[in-house]
């Protein structure tokens, strides 16, 4: 039986304290009217202006001189002429406005998705081992179960955000601002599937669903252990064959729901697969991380480096997998440019260059090299370095699917987004490592227990 | 060359691999072992050294990437420029994203093709090559092990080796 270490205990609750107090800090510098966000704009002037102090006179009055276009609006109001273009960078400054107020919002949005996404991942990695009769795996199955708790609060953290959205305390989806709708005729046409009621009663099925297969596949797995026969393995095969047919169903529509809904007026078909991809490789990272954790705490004596390997196998291929479906979507929406496929591509390669081609790098280029020699794949060390890249480059792809539909141009990876990050990742680490504790760390009465102790490539 | 070699006739790849770890625990050399599908396992088990294809292989597929980067170059950018779908080709950059499927395509055809040549040749495998194992039934249910009897007692390694289970014994004598 694993114990969950003080130290541990404390790392996550301290991860979460210092989470949540960023998270107050974020909202609060959030602007809540026109005036803080024209203050803010003149303070990055003055950041601009100061790093180039060394500059002559000729520039010090030119940035003045934009100091004062910025304020423009203002003037032309006290002055009363020209109102239309004042009018207009109201309109600007308004923008940018409901941008930042979103920005705390969207940085949860993207950290609670990114953990919730993991335990999804491992969930559909899990099945797929009971589907398959795989006989390496059994060894890791209870790290997979534990990480599988984090699918309900996570979930219902998910659910709550999206609530949340559908009861207008954030924007983070435009089609739910009735105003919005009224001047815009593709959403319009859209409302039969994209409304509030239908999208959160289609998130309470997919959740329910999820959470009762997760519940019943664990039960089973925690009641073969006592079983005489192999009665809850058979079971927990055909629960696993059903769970994976709703689940890629209901993955692919909860991707369209979720995050490109935030986009309503793009569509992609691949976009639930590509979602999958992602959730997929950062689940089996995680499981190899868990795993070599424990290793080295004299835990899962078990598990050898052939384990290892084959997830490592797995991190490496599902990385390519990625980039395939990555460059899939971006290679036919690039070719063809038709306006309204490429908006998406365009708003990504314009404002968030370094996060969009970064990940690439990150989630392509690193694992490739890194992880092609076959003796690296068990050195622990290659993997976990491997694996944290790994997981930033999908935090970063999370990101740069969300972020452009709900702050544009005013991203910035600050106080909010590192705090989302903290609160969320120690939350997970708590409940993961908790439900680690609720069970014997080998599943002993599995039909491939056997096959899996000894499983030497 | 080795004088003598015994030939041990085993009906069961378990039981060859059992046997082969006992034959090198007793210090006996194995020669090579015939078999009439891959053993998995077998090379560790006999202490064959690692393959080095996968590294040609990767050399291959950088060659292919190559030739590709600079066959796309040339044909597409160099030679004869066209417009497709109003992105004129006047740079390789802004291309790119299109020649990928091809760079990919070489990639694979440089290391699948040139890898399995590479080890066609390494396995002195070429056409009109005579078989070189010793029994045919090798090529049906039968696996084959030699070892070499060297200044070994004859009589004691063959009872070694039937204890290991194999099922027919001979001994061969190259003069």
């Amino acid at each position: 039986m694993y114990t969950l270490s003080s130290k541990l205990k404390l790392t996550a609750i301290i991860f979460m304290i210092v989470g949540a107090i960023g998270l107050v800090i974020g909202f609060i510098q959030a602007p809540s009217n026109l005036d803080d966000v024209r203050e803010m704009m003149a303070a990055e002037e003055h950041h601009g202006e100061a790093s180039h102090s060394e500059a002559g006179e000729a520039n010090f009055a030119e940035a003045e001189h934009g100091m004062l276009l910025d304020d423009e609006p203002g003037r032309h109001a006290e002055e009363g002429h020209s109102t239309e273009a004042g009018a207009h960078d109201t309109e600007h400054l308004e923008h940018t406005l409901h941008q930042l107020q979103n920005k705390p919002w969207a940085a949860i949005y993207v950290a609670a998705f990114f953990f919730f996404m993991i335990s999804l991942g491992v969930l559909a990695f899990y099945a797929l081992q009971y589907a398959s009769q795989a006989g390496w795996s059994p060894v890791l199955f209870r790290v997979m179960e534990a990480i599988t708790a984090y699918l309900v609060p996570g979930g219902i953290i998910m659910f709550v955000l999206l609530a949340l959205s559908g009861f207008h305390l954030n924007h983070l989806f435009v089609w739910m601002d009735p105003e919005v709708v009224a001047h815009d005729e593709i959403i319009q046409n859209k409302t039969a599937y994209l409304n509030v009621p239908f999208f959160l009663i289609r998130a309470a099925i997919f959740l329910a669903g999820w959470f009762l297969f997760r519940h019943f596949l664990v039960r089973n797995s925690r009641r073969l252990d006592e079983a005489t026969d192999n009665y809850y393995f058979k079971k927990n095969f055909k629960l696993a064959a059903g769970f994976l047919v709703f689940f890629l169903i209901s993955e692919s529509i909860m991707s369209w729901d979720w995050i490109m809904s935030l986009d309503p007026h793009w569509f992609s078909t691949l976009f639930g697969w590509y979602v999958f991809s992602s959730m997929f490789v950062s689940g089996i990272t995680v499981i190899a991380l868990v795993s070599i954790y424990l290793k080295s705490r004299g835990y899962l004596t078990f598990v050898n480096n052939s384990h290892i390997h084959d997830l490592a196998k797995f991190m490496f291929g599902i990385s390519i997998f990625w980039t395939y479906l990555w460059f899939s979507q971006f290679m036919l929406i690039w070719y063809s440019n038709i306006p309204e496929e490429v908006v998406y591509f365009i708003s990504r390669i314009e404002n968030y260059g370094l996060p969009f081609f970064g990940m690439v790098v990150l989630n392509f280029v690193f694992p490739l090299l890194v992880l092609m020699n076959s003796d690296y794949k068990r050195v622990n060390w290659f993997v976990v370095m491997t694996g944290i890249v790994i997981l930033i480059g999908h935090y970063l792809d999370v990101f740069t699917m969300v972020m452009p539909a709900t702050v544009g141009e005013s991203w910035f990876i600050g106080i909010p987004e590192i705090s989302a990050v903290l609160f969320f990742g120690g939350l997970f680490t708590f409940v993961v490592f908790n439900a680690l504790t609720k069970a014997p760390l080998l599943a002993k009465r599995n039909p491939f227990i056997k096959e899996s102790e000894h499983f030497h490539y | 060359m080795a004088s003598k070699v015994i030939h041990a006739i085993y009906n069961d790849d378990d039981l060859l691999l059992q046997a082969v770890k006992q034959v090198r625990e007793a210090r006996y050399h194995i020669g090579e072992i015939y078999t009439p599908m891959p053993v998995h396992g077998l090379d560790k088990a006999m202490g064959l050294e690692p393959t080095r294809l996968a590294i040609t292989s990767f050399l291959y597929g950088v060659v292919g990437l190559t030739v590709s980067v600079v066959m796309m170059n040339f044909i597409m950018i160099e030679d004869w420029p066209q417009d497709i779908g109003g992105k004129p080709s006047f740079s390789y950059i802004e291309n790119m994203p299109a020649f990928v499927p091809i760079m990919f395509e070489l990639t694979v055809f440089f290391a699948a093709h040139l890898m399995v040549i590479t080890f066609y040749m390494r396995s002195k495998l070429w056409p009109f090559k005579q078989a070189e194992n010793p029994d045919v039934r090798t090529t049906d249910d039968m696996f084959l092990m030699e070892v070499d009897a060297a200044n070994h007692n004859v009589d004691e390694l063959t009872k070694f080796l039937y204890d290991t289970g194999a099922a027919e014994i001979k001994l061969i004598d190259n003069k």
